[in-house]
């Protein structure tokens, strides 16, 4: 029996070795000085325990930019597509309309196409109206969310017809229906896509990196990566230091939200 | 139910479907239109009919793209599905301990891809990097993991399965929750052992994860960029060079628009058919 309890745990610690290990080396090395990583590179622990990487990070690229660009970004990404799904998402469901399938085809055909398949031609496209480098550019291409119209749709299918009628009965607008009495009862579902928008859009190098060549633009993604591009040398204390500045908000988001991100991937594949 | 005006669905409608066509669907016209023109971005543009497919085909970078990516995809898949049921089994049960492993392995699908390439550059370097010195450590030859052409593609493969095998795990537990415990008790006082149950219960039932994992991953797997970009830059001598890190290198690196258009037809199509096989899936998963 306690061979049978003993197993799975020892296994389960190589794990957690596995996966954790590496974000403890992330962090001990940006916790140490250059010196010290040239002399003995795989040292385990720091000798001085220094914030000296993150301070070299903040003053030498324009970090607190970087940061504000990509939560704008990602924030302003998150909201408008949970303010454009709203009303097309009951639409989709709800009412009844000429071109309603092909609409909802339209949609479905969209949730196909990944971003890789189309930044080509839509840089082309910005190009042409002068876009390239703008936030605009980093935040229209997204602001219809398929998935999210999507979810929307899937998830008013289940509030009953009487509701909404109510609602018209005492007068309300087709605006309040959607934003005051439908934005509240799909709450969870609102929530979820707030938090898998945010934190794909925060994470994410593909789409910046072609858009923008723009320091003023810059996200955070984008410009971590180039600490490793610049510099005389890889100076890894550094390029770690700005991992965690990357990776901690997203994991602090991960650790308050893991019930609805953990739920928002299992029912949405990824 | 009737709409209050009878334009009202379209108006609600109108600001998603109107950018949704503009930046998903008009694309991949003005895609076919650039695929038959060569141009650099700065000088007039001239017509040139196919000949931007015929050269990408003649020069084999079509097929080397199409082949290293499916090498990569592969591996990334199967190692997926196979570390992602691993980890299912291994950590479907109560307790701190588990939840703790469970939160680490799937906290990697939920970090940027940056943080991870970064992070395993400077784990498997060379010459100063933490798993290379323990490998000769423990005896094992030296490797270039990220400089040997053999050997970078493979690199890039597992750190992607370490990334993503999270995702598969919970859509694995997940799977795992549905299974009733009255089956594996039915089978028990049958007298089946461990191996028995796992084939003639556990794995009927979670053969539905598995083809969603297995699409997704595929899926995943063939826009894969960012570990190419910042691992290899698609070297050495081409090794790596995955489908969407080729279009890439055609429009910003040669300012080729012309054969990034008609690769990135083809990524198109590809993608698209591969997808459409995922929702086919995900429909009959509704449908039971």
């Amino acid at each position: 029996m306690k061979a049978r309890l003993l197993v799975p745990s020892l296994v389960s610690l190589v794990v957690a070795a596995a996966w954790i290990g590496p974000y403890a080396w992330m962090v001990l090395t940006s916790l140490k000085t250059l010196p010290e990583l040239l002399h003995d590179p795989t040292a385990l622990l720091p000798k001085t325990w220094t914030l000296a990487a993150y301070r070299e990070v903040w003053a030498t690229v324009p970090m607190a930019r970087y940061l504000l660009n990509t939560a704008v970004m990602a924030g302003l990404i998150a909201v408008l597509q949970i303010v454009l799904a709203l009303p097309a998402g009951f639409a989709l469901a709800k009412l009844d309309f000429a071109g309603r399938k092909t609409a909802f085809g339209l949609v479905l055909v969209c949730l196909l196409v990944p971003a890789q398949a189309t930044f080509v031609p839509v840089f082309l496209m910005l190009g042409r109206v002068g876009l390239v480098n703008t936030l605009a550019a980093l935040v229209l291409p997204f602001g219809a969310s398929a998935l999210g119209t999507f979810l929307v749709r899937q998830a008013c299918l289940s509030i009953p017809d009487e509701l909404i009628e109510a609602a018209r009965l005492d007068g309300a607008s087709d605006l309040h229906i959607v934003y005051r009495l439908l934005a509240p009862a799909l709450r969870p579902t609102l929530v979820a896509l707030f938090l898998l928008s945010f934190v794909f859009h925060w994470n994410d190098y593909f789409w910046p990196l072609v858009m923008t060549t723009d320091d003023r633009i810059r996200t955070v993604p984008v410009g971590i990566a180039l600490l490793r591009e610049q510099g005389t040398g890889v100076r890894w204390h550094l390029v770690m230091a700005g991992n965690v500045i990357l990776s901690a908000p997203i994991l602090a988001v991960f650790a308050i939200a893991q019930r609805h991100l953990v739920r928002a991937v299992a029912t949405r594949g990824f | 139910m009737k709409p209050a005006r009878r334009h009202e669905p379209y108006l609600l409608l109108a600001p998603t479907l109107t950018l949704l066509t503009l930046f998903f669907l008009v694309p991949f016209l003005v895609a076919a239109r650039e695929s038959l023109f060569s141009w650099d971005l700065l000088t007039p543009r001239t017509y040139i009919g196919l000949s931007n497919y015929r050269t990408l085909w003649e020069r084999g970078e079509l097929g080397r793209a199409f082949r290293n990516t499916l090498a990569y995809s592969a591996v990334v898949v199967s190692g997926a599905l196979l570390l992602g049921l691993a980890l299912a089994l291994l950590l479907d049960r109560k307790g701190q301990l588990a939840a703790f492993v469970r939160s680490a392995v799937f906290s990697a699908y939920v970090v940027s891809w940056v943080a991870v390439a970064l992070l395993f550059m400077w784990l498997l370097d060379g010459e100063v990097g933490i798993v290379t010195r323990l490998a000769v450590a423990v005896g094992l030859p030296k490797k270039n993991w990220l400089g040997d052409a053999d050997v970078a593609l493979y690199t890039l493969a597992v750190v992607s399965i370490w990334k993503i095998a999270g995702y598969a795990m919970i859509v694995f537990l997940a799977g795992l929750q549905d299974i009733p415990p009255v089956l594996y008790e039915a089978a028990a006082l049958d007298g089946a052992g461990p191996v028995l149950r796992f084939r003639s219960v556990t794995w009927p039932a979670l053969r539905p994860s598995a083809a969603f994992v297995a699409t997704t991953s595929l899926i995943l797997s063939f826009q894969a960029f960012d570990v190419v970009r910042i691992m290899t830059q698609g070297g050495p001598a081409h090794a790596t060079e995955l489908f969407v890190y080729a279009i890439y290198e055609q429009i910003f690196l040669n300012l080729r628009v012309g054969r990034a258009s008609a690769l990135t037809l083809v990524f198109g199509v590809l993608v698209l058919s591969l997808t459409a096989l995922q929702l086919r899936l995900l429909r009959g998963r509704e449908a039971t």
